[in-house]
């Protein structure tokens, strides 16, 4: 029986590198303040779990993962297209992106 | 089969005839403002065109036939189905061509009375709808349909009662009018319901069915038949439910003469000749009907006799002449009743347009004892108004005098008393109409000199239709000349078909030989001459003028406030309800309802401010929060 290629791997490696690089993201959420970084290291969480929905999808034969992922993708573009042009806006006017200053918006 | 063919033409023209008017509503009501005073032509254009519907209608309807048919079913549950159908028959047909005919008229008149007013759009936009829910009422082939146009014409009067609404005593007038109907209604829809529980449906042939089965006098029947005239009493005015009639004439003159004197006020004794089969399987009820109408009729006229406001006197003759209808009904004579109608909204409806004249030519005075001597200045209205006074007081060969005589004749047969209280209530009549009419138009000006410089005809728009109305006033009775004439009686023998089940239910009545009917043609001639004569002694010879109100003494001041009816309903009714809503304010919703309102919007607000304090601002805190509270979630996920 001949496996497909991706699963000559086993399959705990995508585990734990996905684990890995959605923890990376994590951190990096919280304890960067500058408002680009966190919009990437969203970005990262997000194809971490990509790669966990793709390897999954091969190891058990079904494409329903794959579909998911795309579906991830068009709304992180659409996610990352609003979130930047933002970030633009609030530059331009402000002069900054630091989290901590961006603190206007309360009671 | 032919008949049926020519049927099948009619569907479509039926349909259309109550469309004009809506159309004419939408497109008023919505341009009103652009169209300025084209909006009186359109809205007068959309009657004439359903008008002519309806004449095509009245001359291609096979004789002895009539045009059912269902437009759409509505409801349906267990085997009872509503649907919304129409009905054209012989009744129908002369109810529809009164109201277009008649509206028509009076939308061309509108056109000159209300030129002056800032709601000149708004007018017709309520005149066109109110038309469109009256035609509904009169086509619906079931009383559901029926119901929605009852229900729709009162709404149009209660809009036209408060047209002029920046005024309070004219909204009192028109919510008076309105509560006083609802009265009614209710009395129609339990009247509905009982059908629709007994009789499973609504609509006329399943109904004239279902009652075969039941015996005269029947209980059920007898209850459902007094529901339902007590709609008639609130839509036409009876006693106990008539004090709204005289108030209704806050409203625009066309708007009295319309609604408050030619259609909708009719609308009852529609609906009980509509449900004749009904009614004559229960007598008891047919009893309770007449003496209603007999007792209205004389109540109304003598209140009539002391009224000094032109629209008031005409507003209690309508009144006491509906009064006369019902007691028409009330012994069966249903043709005779609707013959009643159809001449007295010509009589009337000229009476109130030519009032509206007068006043229009008086710059809005209404009280009689300020007028005088105005046949030398308005001519027209003048012969017009002479020609509806005699037609109303049932003087040959005016409309009036057929078919009042009817109604008498048909008294005399049956019950000799209620002739003698129905003759005593018509010689009334005479005399207040005339008392009225030389009031106004002989003897001296008495008004001020400025409305004497004013003093002016009305336009053409107001005059043509005066004068239309006064040649159907003077002839429409000869659609109705009775067997002594030695002509066959038009009117009834067009609407047999609809009457013929109940009068073999009823019986034959009683016909007097042709010598008594000439004789107790004379004595109704006799009675009304005179009353003239009376009021002419009074009013233009002896040149009496009514004292100041507060100058009224003894029986005389009961009459002229109306009897104190409505104090006494103020005292029985509003009072204690005024009473019960102030108590029921202080303890259910000061103590009970605010308690909790206010309670609930204090916690929510206290919740808010002190939630609120978590929003700092911190976008870092947010998604510490936000990644504390995934792992709680999680946490949770794993454990359980």
């Amino acid at each position: 029986m001949n496996l497909p290629i991706e699963q000559t791997n086993p399959q705990n490696w995508y585990l734990v590198l996905s684990t890995i690089l959605f923890s990376i993201g994590v951190m990096g959420v919280l304890m960067r303040r500058n408002a680009l970084i966190i919009l990437m290291c969203i970005e990262l969480m997000l194809n971490s779990v990509n790669l966990l929905l793709v390897s999954f999808s091969a190891y058990a034969g079904n494409t329903e993962g794959q579909v998911f992922v795309f579906f991830i993708m068009v709304v992180a573009a659409a996610e990352v297209a609003v979130g930047l042009a933002l970030l633009v806006s609030i530059y331009r006017n402000i002069g900054t992106t630091d989290i901590d200053i961006l603190s206007k918006l309360k009671w | 089969m032919d008949n049926f063919l020519a049927l099948t033409k009619l569907i479509t023209p039926a349909s259309l005839v109550a469309l004009f008017p809506l159309l004419g509503f939408f497109v008023t009501s919505l341009f009103g403002k652009s169209l300025k005073h084209a909006s009186g032509w359109i809205a007068s254009g959309m009657i004439l065109l359903s008008f002519v519907c309806s004449l095509f209608l009245f001359l291609n309807l096979p004789t002895g036939a009539s045009l059912n048919f269902n437009l759409l079913e509505w409801m349906k549950w267990g085997n009872i189905t509503l649907s919304f159908g129409i009905l054209i028959d012989p009744l129908s047909l002369v109810m529809l061509l009164v109201i277009t005919g008649i509206g028509f008229l009076i939308h061309l008149y509108s056109i000159g009375y209300m030129h002056h007013d800032e709601g000149f759009s708004r007018f017709f936009a309520y005149l066109n709808l109110f038309i469109f829910f009256m035609l509904i009422l009169v086509l619906g082939n079931s009383y559901l349909v029926m119901f929605i146009g009852w229900e729709g014409v009162g709404l149009c009067s209660y809009l036209l009662i408060g047209f002029w609404f920046k005024n309070d005593a004219y909204n009192d007038a028109a919510k008076k009018a309105f509560i006083m109907n609802r009265i009614g209604d209710l009395g129609f829809l339990l009247g509905m319901f009982f059908m629709l529980f007994y009789f499973g449906g609504l609509d006329f042939l399943t109904v004239n069915e279902a009652i075969k089965a039941y015996p005269i006098n029947n209980i059920i029947i007898v209850a459902v038949t007094l529901l339902l005239f007590v709609g008639a009493m609130g839509k036409s005015a009876q006693i106990p439910l008539y004090t709204w009639l005289p108030d209704a004439m806050a409203g625009p003159t066309p708007v009295s003469a319309l609604i408050h004197a030619a259609t909708m006020v009719t609308a009852g004794i529609y609906m009980i000749c509509r449900s004749n089969l009904l009614f004559a399987m229960a007598p008891h009820t047919l009893d309770v009907v007449m003496w209603v109408g007999v007792a209205t009729s004389i109540f109304a006229a003598i209140i009539g006799i002391k009224q000094n406001d032109i629209k008031k006197v005409l507003a209690y003759s309508t009144v006491s002449q509906l009064g006369l209808m019902f007691a028409a009904l009330g012994m069966g004579a249903f043709e005779s009743g609707m013959f009643h109608v159809v001449t007295h909204a010509f009589f009337k409806a000229l009476l109130f347009l030519g009032a509206g004249s007068v006043i229009h030519a008086m710059s809005g005075e209404q009280d009689i004892r300020n007028m005088g001597g105005l046949s030398k200045y308005v001519k027209v209205t003048w012969a017009t108004f002479l020609i509806a006074t005699l037609a109303i007081s049932g003087i040959f060969p005016f409309a009036g005098f057929f078919s009042k005589d009817e109604i008498l004749a048909a008294a005399f047969n049956s019950h000799k008393e209620v002739w003698l209280l129905l003759s005593i209530s018509s010689m009334i009549t005479g005399f207040y109409m005339f008392r009225l009419f030389f009031l106004t138009f002989y003897t001296d000006f008495r008004g001020t000199e400025d409305q004497k410089k004013h003093l002016h005809e009305s336009p053409w728009t107001m005059t043509l239709p005066l004068a239309v109305l006064a040649i159907f006033a003077g002839i429409a009775g000869f659609w109705g000349m009775p067997a002594v004439f030695g002509q066959t009686h038009l009117f009834s023998t067009y609407l047999s078909p609809v009457f013929e089940e109940s009068k073999s239910i009823l019986g034959a009545q009683h016909q007097a030989d042709h010598s008594t009917e000439w004789l107790l043609m004379g004595v109704a001639t006799l009675a009304a001459l005179i009353s003239i004569a009376l009021a002419y002694h009074f009013y233009v010879k002896s040149k009496l003028v009514p004292e100041p109100d507060s100058e009224t003494k003894g029986f005389a001041k009961w009459v002229a406030n109306k009897f104190y009816i409505n104090e006494l309903y103020d005292i029985v009714i509003v009072k204690p309800m005024m009473v019960i809503s102030d108590i029921l304010f202080v303890l259910i919703d000061k103590l009970v309802v605010d308690l909790v309102v206010m309670a609930t919007a204090w916690i929510v607000g206290f919740t808010g401010r002190t939630l609120r304090l978590v929003q700092t601002g911190n976008a870092g805190f947010y998604l510490f929060a936000m990644v504390i509270g995934m792992m709680i979630l999680m946490f949770i996920q794993l454990v359980y």
